[in-house]
């Protein structure tokens, strides 16, 4: 499977709702502070994992994605690309549906760990420019979406 | 859905628009609106911390607006793309946008009249300043590199000098020497030529030609290709905190498309010059035709260009398609044809040297529906004499450099059939020679 496909991106932004998001800032400039408002505005539930803070977004902070007491389906990292590998570990252990791993963060070895653990696995994309991408938002910037299709959109998020 | 690479001519089409959501229109609805109301005033605070997209005011984006800015990216392969209110405006748009004041631009010296105004008089007195060098030699460009260098600007096809750019080698030499390449590519349009496909950081367009095609509205668009490294220190604009956007680190947070919404959030915010929606959606009814137009501009100008090589009353040709042209090649290795613009002059005559000139004067003013205007890319055969127009306020080094004889007349051929262009070049040029 390809994460990269369209259909592939879609249908993980679709099915899975709660993301939590390790390495979120607190800093409203922050690329990751962007990234969470902007899932949460669209209805994703987001749970803030950083040792610095207890609460982000108006969301309670855990110290590590064990710590976290509901269902995570997304685990989000903004860490540099060689922090992934244990990150990846706790995902798989945690039971969530998917690894991503944003923009500039590129661990190969932990994207193929958590294929074969049956996970979804994205590399080096934003999680908020591929949901305004595919689900509209992004258009209205300009961007060149990829997307042709003469099917009315339905609403998302 | 699957995933596909769509042809330009799907492309052309489609790109930009799906139905629209609310109404299930298939065809695009023209916004004709100043404001987009908020949700919240928590709505509001992320819109305009651009922690979400979405629209604000038309100055800034607009739905309409929007389905052309993601076709023409889509068509150039580009990542992302601005719209303006002009081709000029385009221009000005992405050059502010990458300089500042201490900057140097090399530029191809065979430029659109109004670029070499741009960058001659208009920017200079900005304190940026630019070298204007021979476009037919990339060792030129390299030349006149200098530390403080922060663009390199041609066009892939000059209007009207009609030279190609080996886009290729100028590119890799800019990005040698860390600075963007910027290529107006409106001549050819995106049908004919991807400057990006050949290393091009910015691509800008007069919509006004051949994109909408009509001749009936201004418009111009910014393309970035996504893959220019803006973090290599030359560019802290693009890296550092925005003061003109409270803080905003654009390249961090907006990756492969940070150009495109600084050029948007900085330069069009600020500067004004904004494409109306209405205007967006007359430009984009042409684009749905641009690769069949662009077919028979090509034919019929290749027609044109023979025939005028072969006439009597003519004394040079300038048209990259004929084979004899000394970039032919060139613009067969960048380009799936050459456009409809050419150039010749005709023979003085009896009148002596200085009858070139008169001539040319007489041939124009003798035409029966080739238009005499400055306008190029429009459905109509279109005429003109750039030394007394477009490149008047040059001075004659100016002129040449920009490739504008005195004797030079600027044909841009139009759809009419090519039975009946010929017939108006052949009255009128028999009246000139008369």
């Amino acid at each position: 499977m390809a994460a990269d496909e369209i259909s592939t991106l879609r249908r993980i932004l679709r099915e899975d709702r709660t993301i939590a998001v390790v390495g979120l800032s607190a800093e409203w400039h922050r690329p990751s502070y962007f990234a969470a408002k902007y899932m949460q505005g669209k209805g994703y539930r987001i749970v803030p994992v950083n040792p610095r803070y207890d609460e982000i977004l108006g969301e309670r902070c855990y110290k590590r994605l064990e710590d976290i007491p509901i269902k995570v389906d997304i685990v989000d990292v903004f860490r540099r690309t060689d922090d992934v590998g244990p990150i990846a570990d706790s995902a798989i252990a945690i039971g969530a549906r998917c690894l991503w791993q944003q923009i500039g963060v590129k661990n190969a070895a932990a994207d193929a760990k958590v294929r074969a653990a049956g996970m979804d696995s994205v590399m080096d994309r934003c999680v908020k420019i591929e949901h305004a991408r595919l689900f509209g938002g992004l258009h209205w910037a300009g961007v060149n979406t990829k997307v042709i299709s003469a099917k009315r959109p339905v609403h998302h998020g | 859905m699957a995933d596909r690479a769509f042809k330009p001519e799907t492309l052309a089409i489609h790109a930009g628009q799906i139905p629209d959501r609310e109404t299930g229109a298939r065809a695009l609805p023209i916004y004709q609106t100043t404001s987009f109301v908020f949700d919240s005033a928590d709505h509001a605070a992320s819109l305009f911390n651009l922690q979400t997209f979405g629209n604000v005011y038309s100055r800034l984006s607009n739905p309409t607006v929007a389905a052309l800015e993601e076709r023409v990216a889509a068509l150039e392969g580009g990542r992302a793309g601005v719209a303006s209110a002009s081709g000029m405006a385009a221009e000005a748009m992405a050059l502010m946008t990458m300089l500042q004041s201490g900057d140097h631009v090399v530029a191809a010296g065979a430029l659109y009249g109004g670029s070499v105004t741009m960058l001659a008089v208009n920017l200079r007195k900005f304190g940026i300043e630019t070298s204007f060098v021979d476009a037919t030699n990339p060792d030129a460009f390299a030349a006149a590199m200098r530390p403080n260098t922060r663009a390199v600007f041609a066009e892939s096809l000059g209007n009207p000098s009609l030279v190609v750019l080996d886009i290729a080698a100028v590119a890799e030499m800019a990005h040698a020497h860390g600075v963007p390449l910027v290529i107006d590519n409106t001549v050819p349009s995106p049908f004919l030529c991807n400057p990006i496909a050949f290393g091009a950081d910015i691509v800008v367009h007069s919509a006004t030609k051949y994109l909408g095609g009509h001749g009936t509205t201004l418009a111009g668009l910014v393309v970035e290709s996504g893959t220019f490294p803006w973090d290599n220190g030359k560019f802290p604009g693009m890296t550092e905190p925005s003061p003109g956007y409270h803080g905003v680190k654009f390249f961090e947070t907006f990756g492969d498309f940070a150009f495109t919404m600084r050029c948007r959030m900085e330069t069009l915010r600020v500067y004004g010059a904004a494409l109306s929606p209405q205007s967006a959606w007359q430009i984009l009814q042409g684009v749905e035709t641009l690769p069949l137009r662009m077919e028979r501009h090509c034919s019929n100008a290749l027609a044109v260009a023979q025939h005028l090589r072969a006439h009597p009353a003519v004394s040079w040709v300038n048209y990259p398609g004929l084979e004899d042209h000394p970039q032919h090649a060139l613009m067969k290795r960048q380009m799936h044809g050459a456009s409809g613009l050419l150039a010749f002059g005709v023979k003085p005559g009896a009148a002596g040297a200085a009858g070139g000139l008169a001539n040319g004067v007489k041939f124009i003013e003798s035409a029966q529906f080739m238009s005499h205007l400055v306008n190029i890319g429009d459905t109509r055969t279109l005429i003109s004499h750039p030394a007394s127009t477009t490149h008047r306020q040059l001075d004659e080094a100016q002129a040449l450099a920009a490739g504008v004889r005195p004797d030079m007349i600027r044909i841009s051929v139009g759809l009419e059939h090519i039975d009946d262009i010929l017939w108006d070049i052949d009255q009128a040029l028999a009246q000139a020679s008369a």
